[in-house]
């Protein structure tokens, strides 16, 4: 069974975004999709102050296995981004809603949130997944 | 002439995979299961790099009875082979259990396969081929034997099992028992057939896909659960073939269908030890292309790569060397060195360095000869 903490968003992708409050949020990999990932190897950032549209790539996390690309599901600045994971990538394995964060970032149109899925029906979509 | 009796696997049917006699061993063990070559196979059981680690530190054991095991026999056997594979089981000296790598090659000098054979008793030898070539290897056997008075058995019947790993030995000599006594005084690349406590034979050879000491083990599919059991408590753990890729690369060995095919020739897939070019006389399928290959001194060579910085080498990413350009051929995170390595063909001149294209980035990499890593050892600077 898959970690789906409630008080995240999802997307079909399987990233998940947190709303911060201030104006910003923050972006990670669910932890169903480290699962399949395996071992986390290498992951590529976005540099902080880059402009990103929903839906762009805008990252890179390589398990042993393979090499995935993480697709940004808001549109919005950089602020800015997990260097932790240079020197420690497992740490999207070990923690993937907190520690594994991959970057952040200012909204530009709070709107885009509404189009997220929210725990229970991302958590549908990972059963039917795994059937 | 006698025409070879060919006995082939029951028909399988073309949608679903085929199980091993350890299927149920790896549902227990909680693998993750996925297809390889028609057959369902663990790729990992939790975590591939503790897998990876536990080969190279202790002892590890893997499923390989999807590997197609074939028995020749017949007078014409010996000379058969030294027609059909461009290393010389001459070399094998008859010596009993004695193994040999080899290549198969098409008259292009392409690789057909590659493949260990083993001396047996007189007129006997076993060779192991891969899975996923095995019905075009089969094809291949069969059209080359009918000159030959040659019969060829495929032992489906058998189940093997690699325990791999410093530790290896010991630990298969604690699960196995007395069966396994023989194999105790093996060299390396060399063989035993033995009986099991229950009558069965077993046969037990000293070799290995990781770089590490070890044996590959085959036995009657009916033993192989409770050997896997006997394995498990001896302290053997279940590795997947994630990290069985991560293991030969590591250890520099070729894999078919990705570091050569029936277009490259071992000459430039870092096989050229593997080919007996003596005796002059011997005419293997696929000398005449070799001996030109030879003369004008192939165009592409098989390197090593290390990717010093950040990022991970996979297979098919285009390499740029001062002598123009080439193609990984195997890449991965390797576990042992903590960076990423690679198998890669570059034009012959290249020199020490180049850059491998990542997502567009031209990165700079060390070409290096392999292996990465030997006996748990990195052999890289």
């Amino acid at each position: 069974m898959s970690n789906i903490p409630s008080e995240l968003k999802y997307t079909k992708s399987h990233e998940w975004v947190r709303v911060e409050g201030d104006g910003t949020a923050t972006v990670g990999i669910s932890d169903h999709a480290q699962t399949l990932l395996g071992d986390m190897v290498f992951v590529e950032l976005p540099e902080p102050g880059a402009a990103l549209e929903a839906g762009e790539e805008c990252a890179v996390v390589e398990s042993v296995k393979a090499a995935s690309d993480v697709y940004t599901p808001l549109s919005g600045k950089v602020v800015a981004a997990n260097e932790l994971l240079e020197d420690a990538p497992e740490t999207v394995n070990t923690d993937a809603y907190n520690d594994g964060w991959l970057f952040r970032i200012r909204l530009e149109d709070e709107a885009e949130l509404k189009e997220l899925l929210d725990a229970e029906t991302y958590a549908e979509l990972v059963a039917e997944e795994d059937h | 002439m006698c025409l070879p009796t060919f006995i082939r696997s029951q028909k399988r049917p073309d949608l679903m995979p085929q199980q091993t006699p350890l299927y149920q061993q790896h549902l227990m063990a909680k693998a993750k299961m996925v297809d390889f070559a028609g057959w369902e196979m663990p790729i990992h059981y939790g975590s591939q790099l503790e897998e990876h680690h536990q080969v190279r530190r202790d002892a590890g054991m893997f499923d390989v009875s999807h590997m197609v095991v074939l028995d020749l026999a017949g007078p014409a056997v010996t000379d058969f082979l030294r027609r059909l594979l461009a290393n010389d089981v001459a070399r094998l000296n008859a010596s009993p259990g004695r193994a040999l790598y080899s290549c198969m090659l098409n008259e292009r000098g392409g690789v057909i396969d590659d493949l260990i054979v083993y001396f047996m008793h007189d007129n006997g030898y076993r060779m192991v081929v891969n899975a996923a070539t095995r019905d075009k290897d089969l094809a291949w056997v069969a059209q080359q034997a009918t000159a030959f008075e040659v019969s060829i058995r495929e032992r489906n019947d058998l189940a093997m099992i690699a325990v791999q790993g410093p530790n290896a030995r010991d630990k298969t000599a604690k699960a196995l028992g007395e069966a396994l006594t023989p194999a105790m005084a093996l060299k390396s690349f060399f063989a035993v057939e033995s009986t099991m406590m229950c009558g069965d034979e077993l046969f037990v050879a000293r070799t290995g896909y990781t770089g590490e000491d070890g044996f590959e083990i085959m036995l009657p599919a009916a033993q192989a659960g409770s050997a896997w059991t006997a394995l498990l408590a001896a302290g053997v753990a279940p590795i997947g073939l994630g990290a069985r890729d991560t293991l030969r690369l590591e250890a520099g060995m070729n894999l078919y269908g990705q570091d050569m095919d029936e277009d490259t020739s071992p000459l430039e897939a870092g096989l050229a030890w593997t080919v007996a070019f003596k005796p002059a006389g011997r005419d293997f399928i696929g000398r005449a292309a070799l001996d030109a290959q030879r003369k004008t001194g192939p165009a592409r060579k098989l390197v090593g790569l290390v990717l010093d910085g950040r990022g991970v080498l996979r297979a098919h990413q285009r390499v740029t060397t001062s002598a123009g350009e080439g193609e990984t051929t195997s890449g991965s995170f390797s576990p042992t060195l903590g960076q990423a390595i690679a198998l890669a063909r570059v034009p012959v001149t290249a020199g020490e360095t180049c850059t491998v294209e990542i997502r567009g980035k031209h990165l700079p990499a060390r070409i290096v000869k392999y292996p990465f890593v030997r006996h748990g050892q990195p052999c890289i600077d």
